[in-house]
């Protein structure tokens, strides 16, 4: 119990550090930055550099020596985001490779995303999503950065629609005629087809 | 008889006490006395000048309070936007780091700034940055071009970078920022720019009071393989195992693209903040300066209605006392 509160205060300076961070939370520069720095300052000396986004960004921990027990879960979307450093037990992603389970001491990894069903897994209970496209990256400290273009819950997803959308789609691939047209109606397919058996499956 | 003798001592007196009213009104010197001659010869000096200036500050006081108020609300829905798209840019810079001092033979410098004015400084310190950088990345084989993205840069870079200017891009904000416009916006410079290097400057929105230039850089897939066989930063990205795709080369493209859009879209967002909290401080200020205006304008009316009324006072007065005496 005691472990768990002293965590819990760990953990509460990360966050309101993340929130609002004062300059001395900041790291130290990293050295890419000081090279820029140091040129920018020998051609343009009478302006400051501009920032650049490591100054902005929390340092992620570096890999553990033992695998940890959770994994940490960042999923973000264009327009929030979803989950922010959550440790979660297990997330299976949909990858072009099929579905893809990622547990904590998983190797590092760059996978690009397909239309398909996310499902986070915490304990007992499974969040599910269906994301429509984009990117994940696991990283060796147990850390998973999932980028969404766009990610809904399953239970918002009309079932009309989407066999209407699949059918539109087939005639539209039909009567394609470019191959521009073609890969759009193509496209369309997919996402329909995979929205289909995320509601069905 | 009694008349002329009376518009004789007027005259007389009236030199003496008029030298107070035109130092008074002389104060601020950029508006003319009007002396119209009233009956029996009275002088009075006209406040007109002063009225109609008074009348011109205080319309210009309600226009800038009223666009605050705009560029208040318009930040307020724009903020949130911005802070939940915050988390998008940051896996990518936890995974390719950033390398604003990477050496590339083709540079992109990416400015966005604002269609409309009367926000401040923001777009010049935009195209300042801009600048800085191509002076920055100047040298033998290397070369910098300019994809603008607004008015107020283009007016600027114009000016003296016109053969450097690839692609300009303006009235980004007529319909509502979305992820979806952005993504078409960023596959089109993709698409027509060359480039080693995509360098975006824009204004960070730190508070509504603080802004500050910032330049992301998205690297080619090309420098990012260069950049990781040579180790340093980007060194351990080849031990992480790329899943699906052809060859590594295309899943680093789509990657590239991809974290292209991402801090576009991002960054165009707090440009966007910067500019509604750059214009609030631009009007607040304004509208302050106005009513400062104002207030000495006041005073100064005040000062010439009362002078003017001394001096009729003091002409009858006088008038009257040598009629009796």
């Amino acid at each position: 119990m005691l472990r768990r509160a002293s965590m819990l205060l760990a953990r509460r300076p990360i966050l309101a550090a993340r929130a609002r961070p004062f300059s001395t939370d900041l790291p130290a520069a990293p050295s890419a930055d000081a090279t820029f720095t140091e040129a920018w300052t020998k051609v343009i000396p009478n302006m400051d550099p501009p920032k650049t986004p490591l100054s902005f960004m929390q340092p992620r921990p570096p890999t553990p020596s033992s695998i940890p027990s959770k994994l940490t879960v960042n999923f973000v979307l264009p327009y929030a985001s979803e989950l922010a450093t959550k440790e979660v037990d297990m997330v299976i992603v949909p990858a072009t490779t099929g579905q893809m389970g990622v547990l904590p001491g998983h190797v590092a990894t760059i996978a690009e995303l397909k239309p398909g069903v996310l499902s986070v897994h915490e304990g007992s209970e499974v969040t599910k999503y269906f994301v429509s496209s984009g990117f994940v990256f696991i990283h060796a400290n147990s850390f998973a950065d999932i980028i969404a273009v766009e990610a809904v819950p399953l239970d918002r997803l009309d079932v009309n629609l989407v066999q209407k959308g699949l059918a539109e789609f087939t005639s539209k691939l039909s009567s394609a005629t470019t191959d521009l047209e073609k890969a759009e109606a193509q496209i369309g397919i997919d996402v329909h087809s995979a929205l289909n058996s995320a509601l069905t499956g | 008889m009694a008349m002329a003798a009376l518009r004789r001592e007027g005259r007389r007196f009236a030199p003496l006490i008029s030298p107070r009213p035109i130092t008074a009104v002389r104060s601020s010197p950029l508006y003319p006395t009007l002396e119209d001659e009233g009956p029996l010869g009275l002088r009075h000096i006209s406040t007109q000048v002063v009225r109609n200036r008074m009348k011109s500050v205080k319309n210009i006081q309600k226009i800038t309070k009223a666009m605050k108020m705009v560029a208040a609300s318009k930040l307020r829905a724009i903020q949130t936007k911005t802070e939940n798209s915050r988390g998008l840019w940051q896996p990518f810079t936890a995974l390719l780091g950033d390398l604003p001092s990477a050496d590339v033979k083709k540079n992109v410098v990416v400015t966005i700034s604002s269609d409309k004015g009367l926000c401040g400084g923001i777009n010049s310190t935009s195209v300042k940055i801009s600048k800085g950088l191509h002076k920055l990345n100047s040298g033998p084989e290397k070369e910098t071009k300019y994809v603008i993205l607004g008015e107020k840069a283009k007016a600027q870079l114009v000016r003296d970078s016109k053969k450097d200017i690839e692609l300009i891009i303006t009235e980004l904000q007529k319909n509502p920022l979305n992820y979806t416009q952005v993504s078409v916006l960023a596959d089109e410079i993709l698409k027509n720019v060359e480039y080693d290097a995509l360098r975006i400057v824009f204004n960070k929105f730190q508070s509504v009071v603080s802004f500050v230039p910032t330049v992301s850089t998205v690297l080619s897939p090309e420098i990012v393989e260069r950049e990781a066989e040579s180790g340093g930063k980007l060194g351990d990205l080849d031990s992480y195992e790329v899943e699906g795709g052809e060859t590594k080369g295309e899943i680093l493209q789509n990657l590239a693209e991809f974290q292209f859009s991402c801090t576009m879209f991002n960054a165009v967002l707090e440009n966007a903040c910067s500019e509604q909290g750059a214009r609030m401080s631009a009007m607040d200020s304004s509208s302050r300066n106005a009513g400062d205006m104002l207030d000495r304008l006041t005073l100064t009316y005040n000062r010439t209605r009362q002078a003017s009324i001394t001096t009729e006072l003091i002409e009858i007065i006088s008038g009257a006392s040598a009629l009796e005496g």
